[in-house]
């Protein structure tokens, strides 16, 4: 078996190979360092699973569930995203250039996902520890029950923002519609400047992070006493 | 869970693909509704010619062709019967009101499902793919179509239960989803003398659209009002003579995602129900906001 590294490149075109097929190549000890897929058509369950430094390219819109459980990975999608984009994300980069439908990175434990569009309803709803960069808005109930991990988003907050929040970080830049249960406004201080100065540079967003608005826990909901944080 | 497509066609020239279109985004959302399936075409000069009304049933006494004898000595125009077993297709150069009261007594027993002047619906049991065959959707022609395939939850699987609910003069209305409060919504719309045909929840839905209508509302006005009334999950295709719409509730986890082009505008469950029509790379492609009532006229 050849290094990882020195592969060759590989492109699967989805008309004429199966999801199955090309999720199993991956997955494979035989993967390519690098795979592009074309004509993906919506697709469901696109290069989920992923443990490996793998680069994969997805030329155009995918369905549902695309990049879940990704470790390692680097996935870009350019294109749209359906339902659940990098659900339960562990670590890599996943990247969509268009939208992503509602829970993009639900759940994700770690890793950076990247929608340069909008993000719909439900975007990083319970992320432990994820960081997600939306460069438009995103939908109602955004970060809801967030445990750990940051969101940024350079557009507007949709409805009942960080609702249930316990202790994920969000950053907007835009409006918020309203507030979730527990979730307040926070001041920006040098700590959170310089770690949404280094988000925003992982994701290659020049936006200046002097223009976003911090908001996290009022930790009135939860039996958690900042008192005992080193004891989690 | 349910699928749910529809297509309004702005483009004339694309009107003679309409069901092979339509036929391809249903059978892309045959898996998220694999038991039973619905479709209702607007305008198909062979189901509901120019000039003429039509009168769709399920599980007639009599069969198509002996149906379209007794009405046609019944109303003294020729009317033409066509089998699409289980559904009937009756038309005739009559008034949609005509034709449904001599379908009625001609027809006792048969459920009526869609009646107007330019609607056809068909209804089965099945997967949608090979119902959409034996109904010869992908021959069908017009200038809107809806489809469903549905996966049941709340009443039996029956060519009665599969949408679309077709209640009013043109009208469908497709769900994706389960009413919560439907039964207070129907005990109420009994007392004010609405009939119902079935147990079905999304027919309390298309019933109340239907009266709002019927007493005056438009059809955005009518959402809305749907909206301030029902409690539940809910995706809601609804189409009349004039106008394709589209509303979620507040919650919207029952997606939807709409396509819209100078040629056409299209709704789907899921995208890939879309990927493959005409000028889909240059559409602009959303996600309906929710409790927002999105409506197209022809």
């Amino acid at each position: 078996m050849a290094p990882l590294a020195t592969r060759p490149a590989v492109t699967v075109d989805l008309t004429a190979s199966s999801t199955r097929e090309v999720n199993e190549l991956l997955a494979s000890s035989e993967a390519p360092k690098a795979l592009t897929i074309t004509n993906p058509r919506g697709a469901h369950a696109l290069a989920c699973g992923l443990d490996a430094e793998l680069e994969v390219t997805i030329d155009g819109d995918v369905g549902y569930y695309c990049a879940g459980m990704n470790k390692h990975a680097s996935v870009t999608i350019n294109g749209n995203a359906g339902v659940g984009l990098a659900e339960n994300m562990m670590s890599g980069t996943v990247r969509v250039t268009g939208d992503a439908s509602q829970s993009a990175g639900a759940t994700g434990h770690g890793g950076l996902l990247v929608i340069e569009g909008n993000a719909a309803a439900r975007c990083g709803i319970s992320m432990k520890g994820i960081d997600i960069v939306v460069g438009g808005d995103i939908g109602h109930m955004s970060a809801f029950m967030g445990q750990a991990g940051r969101l940024v988003v350079c557009g507007n907050a949709g409805e009942a923002l960080g609702d249930s929040l316990y202790e994920a970080r969000i950053y907007v830049r835009g409006t918020v519609a309203s507030l979730g249960a527990d979730c307040v406004q926070k001041p920006m201080r040098g700590e959170h400047l310089t770690e949404l100065k280094e988000l925003l540079h992982a994701a290659g967003i020049g936006a200046d992070p002097n223009e976003f608005t911090r908001y996290g826990s009022a930790r009135t909901l939860y039996n958690f006493h900042v008192d005992n944080a080193s004891a989690y | 869970m349910c699928g749910i497509v529809g297509l309004h066609l702005r483009e004339p020239a694309l009107y003679p693909r309409l069901g092979e279109l339509l036929t391809a985004m249903l059978g892309q959302l045959a898996d998220r509704g694999p038991d039973s399936a619905g479709m209702a075409i607007y305008g198909d000069p062979t189901w509901s010619p120019d000039g003429h009304s039509t009168v769709t049933l399920l599980n007639s006494p009599v069969p198509a062709t002996e149906l379209a004898m007794t009405l046609t000595a019944d109303l003294g125009v020729p009317v033409t019967g066509i089998d699409k077993s289980p559904t009937t297709i009756v038309h005739a150069p009559v008034d949609y009101e005509s034709l449904t009261a001599a379908t009625r007594i001609a027809a006792p027993g048969a459920r009526l499902i869609g009646f107007g002047s330019d609607l056809t619906v068909l209804k089965g049991i099945g997967n949608p793919a090979a119902l959409a065959d034996a109904f010869c959707l992908p021959q069908a022609r017009g200038w809107q179509g809806i489809g469903h395939t549905r996966m049941a939850t709340e009443s039996a699987v029956t060519p009665e239960g599969s949408h679309p609910f077709s209640v009013g003069p043109d009208q469908c209305l497709v769900h994706n989803g389960s009413f919560s409060n439907h039964m207070s919504i129907k005990h109420q719309l009994e007392r004010e003398g609405v009939v119902f045909d079935s147990e079905n929840d999304t027919e309390v839905g298309a019933r109340f659209v239907a009266k709002q209508l019927a007493e005056g509302a438009g059809l955005e006005k009518a959402l809305l009002a749907l909206n301030e009334t029902f409690d539940g999950f809910y995706t809601l295709l609804v189409s009349t003579a004039e106008s394709f719409a589209v509303v979620r509730d507040a919650i919207s986890c029952k997606p939807a995602i709409i396509a819209e082009t100078k040629q056409w505008v299209a709704m789907a469950s899921e995208y890939r129900a879309l990927a493959d029509l005409p000028g889909i790379g240059d559409a602009h492609i959303f996600e309906p906001e929710p409790e927002e009532v999105y409506v197209w006229h022809r």
